[in-house]
């Protein structure tokens, strides 16, 4: 298994030898630094230069400078996306204090629980088509539940996914289903490794309920506060599948996001429209680059720390 | 613990929770279990308008109809060849970033590593048309490897985060003496790191494998059709084609959740483990 013994002249195998603490990083990182560059680090690049061109994807690019943006600022489409991202950003979050509501409910100590925990974190771990399908079936009026109730309630048979106005939060509850499931079984591992003494010590000063919440558990919990906001808004922001499975951004349009405009702007029916779709790429991006610098500047912080 | 322990309540607020827990499981789950009972209702149920009766027979004759009467075996058979190969790819080529990267001090380690993490986060958007243009060029559209090769190379991001954290904790003092003693830097990993990182091995496995299998996106960017589509995609064809047919769709769903679901209730504490690595993290 000696690498040295792989070269033949000895002249080389004493350059590795003598060099080996410095090269052997070189060859453990060569096969993943090569496929992130090509697959993840270089297409980064390229899509902010196609979103300079008019490209049907097979023919020659024609340099558009910025009229794909001047062109996306004139869309009233990208405003609705725009609009939408906004929508499933600010509904979403709604996931990190009902998982902390649900963690808290579940950490308890009788029988079966574990088994609760695990039903409980279910739909995290089944595909968004699965979970989309399902409330496709959930809201389908004449067969799903929804419509039943609403019907119950006395207020007819809706049909949420066919109306404009109930269409985008239709689609979130369906995604808020597995982000809670996620930021569930985050906060449980961090009340999990809550110091227990501060706990009692804080309970023997009278702290109870909310209070003892407020003062003593969430403060414990903000590092899982963090990464519980971190997958909340990377996932909001990366809302495809839902929409795609339950309404094909429809109807009019009116349930797209970016991410599902950029698609269909891109590859589909619609025309193979490759730079102006990634221009609405770049705009998604800068958005996110926002929470992903702010997540990775605190992770840097962490290393100099540590 | 936070709350406190319920056994330290009352007679009354025990029996409560005791009875509340199951109630508020069983509502959470609706959905799913109203997908299951569908999903072995007989046609005629739908039909005569049996949306939600006790099924008037149990029939499995649904799931055989899904693989009889569509490509739901090519679907399922082409998601296990999508995935299982981007697991190992991923986590092998993982194992030797983490390990460079927690163990070298060299100029630009720790930029290295955290353009791994942002990358990690980016909307796969901005590589749509760029990867589906190089997977083009490399003529592997509409191939398995095609998408594997894109699997490999994104979950790396994530994987190696994972494994350098892992790593970092494991003891150096190992490697040192190691050395000392001239052991070669590549023995140093093979007999001595990669034996520690079992745990790490298992955890990631299991999580890429549902990242992987529960892809979509890149399914619908990458192949099209059943010669190559995984299961979602595949599902996502088949609703089309089954217009509310609703016991087969049902049928069909379950059949794309199970592995991920059993992968889960298998390995439950790795997965929970690489999921929430950091959570405790101050």
């Amino acid at each position: 298994m000696n690498r040295a013994s792989t070269f033949s002249k000895p002249g080389v195998s004493s350059i590795w030898r003598r060099n080996q603490r410095r090269l052997a990083p070189l060859l453990f990182l060569a096969p993943g630094v090569v496929m992130f560059a090509v697959y993840v680090v270089l297409p980064i690049f390229q899509s902010v230069w196609i979103s300079f061109f008019h490209w049907d994807g097979m023919g020659p690019k024609d340099w558009a400078g910025l009229t794909n943006y001047t062109d996306l600022y004139d869309d009233p489409a990208f405003w609705t996306s725009l609009k939408n991202n906004l929508i499933w950003m600010a509904l979403y979050l709604l996931a990190i204090p009902l998982g902390l509501a649900a963690a808290i409910f579940l950490n308890q100590n009788v029988t079966g629980i574990r088994i609760y925990k695990s039903l409980f974190f279910f739909p995290f771990v089944i595909s968004q088509v699965v979970v989309g399908l399902i409330f496709s079936w959930f809201y389908a009026p004449g067969i799903g539940l929804l419509p039943e109730i609403t019907e119950w309630l006395g207020l007819g048979q809706i049909a949420v996914l066919a109306d404009e106005r109930y269409v985008t939060y239709a689609v979130i509850v369906a995604g808020l289903w597995p982000q809670i499931a996620y930021c569930m079984i985050i906060y449980l591992t961090g009340l999990n490794n809550i110091a227990a003494d501060q706990i009692e010590a804080a309970r023997l000063d009278g702290a109870r309920g909310l209070r003892m919440l407020r003062y003593v558990i969430l403060p414990q919990l903000r590092p899982a506060t963090f990464i519980a906001l971190v997958v909340t808004v990377i996932g909001a922001l990366r809302s495809f599948d839902l929409i795609s499975i339950m309404t094909s951004g429809g109807p009019y349009g009116s349930s797209r996001v970016l991410s599902y405009y950029m698609y269909e702007q891109a590859l589909s029916e619609y025309g193979y429209q490759m730079g102006y779709g990634a221009a609405i790429a770049v705009v998604l991006l800068v958005i996110m680059m926002l929470f992903i610098s702010g997540f990775v500047w605190r992770m840097f912080g962490d290393e100099k720390e540590g | 613990m936070f709350p406190r322990p319920i056994s330290e309540y009352s007679r009354g607020y025990r029996a409560l929770y005791q009875v509340v827990l199951p109630v508020s499981l069983i509502v959470w789950l609706l959905p799913l279990i109203g997908i299951a009972i569908t999903s072995i209702r007989p046609a005629q149920d739908l039909a005569t308008g049996n949306y939600f009766g006790l099924p008037s027979a149990i029939a499995l004759g649904n799931y055989v109809e899904v693989f009889t009467t569509s490509a739901m075996g090519d679907y399922l058979w082409n998601s296990l060849r999508i995935t299982l190969p981007s697991v190992a790819g991923a986590v092998a080529i993982s194992c030797l970033t983490g390990y460079a990267l927690s163990s070298y001090r060299f100029r630009g380690n720790l930029l290295l590593f955290f353009i791994f993490v942002a990358g990690n986060f980016v909307p796969f958007q901005i590589l749509m048309v760029p990867v589906r243009d190089l997977t083009l060029q490399l003529g592997l559209y509409d191939t398995v490897t095609g998408l594997v090769l894109f699997h490999v190379a994104f979950q790396s991001g994530f994987c190696t985060l994972f494994m350098r954290n892992f790593i970092r904790a494991l003891p150096h003092e190992l490697v040192e003496s190691a050395r000392v003693e001239g052991v070669s830097e590549w023995r140093i990993f093979w007999y001595i790191i990669l034996p520690l990182m079992r745990p790490a091995i298992a955890a990631l496995s299991v999580l890429v494998f549902t990242f992987v299998w529960n892809d979509y996106f890149w399914a619908l960017v990458l192949t099209q059709g059943a010669g190559s589509q995984p299961i979602t995609a595949g599902l996502n064809a088949l609703n089309g084609q089954w217009v509310s047919a609703w016991q087969l769709v049902s049928a069909g769903a379950i059949v794309a959740a199970l592995p991920p679901v059993a992968m889960f209730f298998l390995m439950q504490k790795h997965f929970i483990a690489g999921l929430t690595m950091g959570a405790t993290k101050g």
